[in-house]
């Protein structure tokens, strides 16, 4: 009775939940969606394709789950992640042989070192002038696409570049490319965070800034480097965006990422107040966005209209996960396990 | 021997409250327009003419009512991220009652009940739920542009008589004109003013967001304020969603895309602070019409693409964070 108990009180309950009951009716609806081929040493098939397509949500939401941890937010992530595909196409288009991988491989230093640069633009902002971290990444959300359309000078690029084509399109050990880049970044920022302080003294940050400050917390340079983190990371996607579909379109490329980013967050598990966090939940919540799209799309319904099923999940997953549900839930079931924390 | 102390610093922060660093943040707004409005006059030969001012208002009339309900919010410390959704979603609604030969008066009356409907929906998540505005006004900025599909994945055109009419110019003076939006965007911001500077209500609003907590304390209604701050900006979306159907005389699920952003960055730049408590209604139409002699001067110059216009209001974004982060730094 009690594992049940801890298992529905769990934070990943709700998210997992979700995601589960989402699989289930694309398996009613389609049968074989569950399904997955083996062609040419390529893996195929539904789920395969959720990780695929989901794979820049899922790479910003682990920025953002750093940065919302400080008790952040990061609204310009899907701008960089346009200015990151323009340069990289830029670069390559400009080039004599688009082919070349040293030229790719420029292309890629350069955009990754700009995210890196405009992520600590809002470190800068936030960390250094104390300015609101909304308000201080709403400069750069407001600017970055214009600054995108600057560099591709309004068009949008199109370039043939099979070293290029494969940070998106391409397959590794029969996994798409896509893929493992997340699962790298993930696994990094698992290490980083939960084999060191750096996770236990984010989430210090977050739940109380001054008094992290007056235990001897770095607090500033933590907020710093997370914002860094959530810049390279919405580079990242934004190079998988563009290698995609090989081309640079300033307008649309990340075009709402922030706001999936930030619902994923949120769906999975960890507080826009700060403090503690999930990465784990956060890939679960991507994923559950990302299979949500795709359930829309493999039930026929056109995908703007998505947009109305995402906003009830939206409100569904949170108002579940509020304080005021969650306490009416526990009032309904006293268990000894929370008797006891309020005793403590 | 603690009050003998206590009572001069209570008159220093008194002084400081004096109108000069309560106005700085509109006072620069206004010379900034001003500056705009001379670079471009000295610029090119037709800017100083009387219609480019009064083209500012008609082209403007939707963003003016926008910033006006967003002002509310953010008065109160929140945010409103539906208000472009709600534009496109009442956009939609009218062009197409319309082509089904509803009568415009209940067209008006329904578009403003929706607006005011999904107002109220966020309102109350807000404040019964304690969810994040910004959370909650982003369902709902997602769930009235998928309505705007439901409705029609197509641009609609508006043909209805009295909508053509309300659109028309009123040209009342030689080659000076505006239209009716002009007017009733103008009467919106004047009851928003009343309301903010002459009722409890709006007291209310700005003590919410001095603190939430001491406005409860102090037996304010802070529930039905909180909640009603949302309703007004949903209503304010609704008459800019009328205001931008008027504009361009159609219905389009993919109108009013980052127009949120654009009332908000009028928000910030007239001068009101994000964290609540502390800002003007006037500020807000002066930082939407800043955005738009921005806009002015970068179609006179012709060669200048549209995308600096992003650039420039980031910029000024920027400016105007810094002014307002140093001005409160030098309040305390």
């Amino acid at each position: 009775m009690n594992a049940v108990r801890s298992i529905t009180r769990s934070r990943l309950f709700w998210p997992v939940t979700a995601l589960a009951a989402l699989l289930i009716f694309n398996v009613i609806v389609t049968p074989g969606f569950f399904g997955i081929t083996l062609k040419d040493g390529h893996l195929f098939g539904s789920l395969i394709d959720i990780l695929r397509n989901g794979a820049p949500t899922m790479l910003v939401a682990l920025g953002m789950t750093l940065v919302i941890a400080t008790r952040g937010i990061d609204l310009s992530v899907g701008a960089i992640a346009a200015i990151s595909g323009a340069v990289a196409c830029t670069i390559i288009g400009d080039a004599p042989d688009p082919g070349n991988p040293g030229v790719v491989a420029v292309a890629i230093i350069v955009a990754v070192v700009l995210s890196l640069i405009l992520g600590s633009w809002n470190g800068l902002l936030v960390a250094a002038f104390g300015i609101q971290p909304i308000v201080a990444t709403l400069i750069l959300m407001t600017a970055g696409r214009g600054i995108a359309m600057l560099i591709t000078e309004g068009n949008i690029l199109t370039i043939t570049s099979p070293p290029y084509k494969f940070i998106g399109a391409g397959f590794l050990f029969g996994l798409p490319f896509a893929i493992i880049i997340v699962a790298v970044m993930v696994a990094i920022a698992a290490l980083l965070t939960r084999k060191t302080a750096l996770g236990l003294l984010i989430e210090s940050v977050g739940i109380n800034p001054a008094a992290s400050r007056i235990a001897g917390v770095r607090s500033r340079g933590i907020v710093w480097v997370v914002y860094i983190f959530s810049g390279l990371c919405a580079g990242i996607a934004g190079l998988i965006i563009s290698s995609n579909v090989t081309a640079a379109d300033a307008n649309s490329a990340g075009l709402w990422i922030e706001l999936d980013a930030i619902l994923a967050v949120v769906i999975g598990g960890t507080s826009l107040a700060g403090g503690r966090y999930s990465l784990t939940g956060t890939i679960v919540g991507a994923i559950v966005i990302q299979t949500l799209t795709t359930t829309v799309y493999t039930a026929g319904i056109p995908k703007e209209i998505a947009l109305v099923f995402k906003a009830i999940v939206v409100i569904a997953v949170c108002l579940l996960q509020s304080p005021v549900v969650q306490d009416w839930m526990h009032r309904r079931r006293p268990t000894p396990s929370s008797t006891k924390a309020v005793a403590s | 021997m603690t009050t003998t102390l206590s009572t001069p610093t209570f008159l220093d922060r008194a002084k400081k409250f004096a109108p000069a660093p309560r106005y700085a943040s509109l006072v620069a707004t206004l010379v900034l327009l001003v500056v705009f409005f001379g670079i471009g006059a000295s610029r090119y030969r037709n800017f100083a003419s009387g219609q480019v001012v009064l083209n500012l208002f008609v082209d403007n009339a939707f963003l003016i009512v926008l910033a006006v309900g967003m002002t509310f919010v953010i008065l109160t410390g929140g945010i409103d991220l539906s208000v472009g959704s709600v534009v496109a979603l009442s956009t939609m609604i009218a062009a197409s009652l319309a082509q089904a030969g509803w009568n415009p008066g209940l067209i008006i009356l329904i578009v403003l009940a929706v607006g005011s409907g999904i107002g109220l929906l966020s309102g109350l998540v807000i404040h019964y739920f304690k969810i994040q505005p910004f959370i909650a006004t982003l369902a709902a900025m997602f769930l009235a542009r998928g309505l705007c599909y439901v409705i029609s994945l197509d641009s609609i055109p508006i043909t209805d008589p009295f909508f053509t009419a309300l659109a028309r110019r009123i040209v009342f003076a030689p080659k000076l004109s505006i239209n009716p939006s002009v007017i009733i965007a103008l009467v919106i911001v004047a009851v928003a003013f009343v309301v903010l500077h002459y009722t409890r209500t709006g007291r209310t609003v700005y003590a919410i967001g001095g603190g939430e907590y001491s406005g409860v304390l102090m037996g304010l209604p802070v529930s039905r304020t909180k909640v009603l701050v949302y309703v007004i900006s949903g209503f304010c979306s609704g008459v800019a969603g009328i205001l931008f159907s008027l504009y361009t005389l159609s219905g389009y699920g993919r109108t009013g895309i980052g127009l949120e952003l654009d009332a908000i960055a009028a928000v910030v730049i007239g001068g009101t602070l994000l964290s609540g408590g502390s800002g003007f209604v006037i500020g807000s139409v002066l930082g939407v019409l800043l955005l738009g002699i921005i806009q002015t001067i970068i179609s006179f110059e012709g060669t200048l693409s549209s995308w600096w216009t992003r650039i420039v209001i980031g910029a000024l974004l920027l400016v105007f964070i810094l002014l307002q982060k140093v001005l409160t730094l030098r309040r305390r």
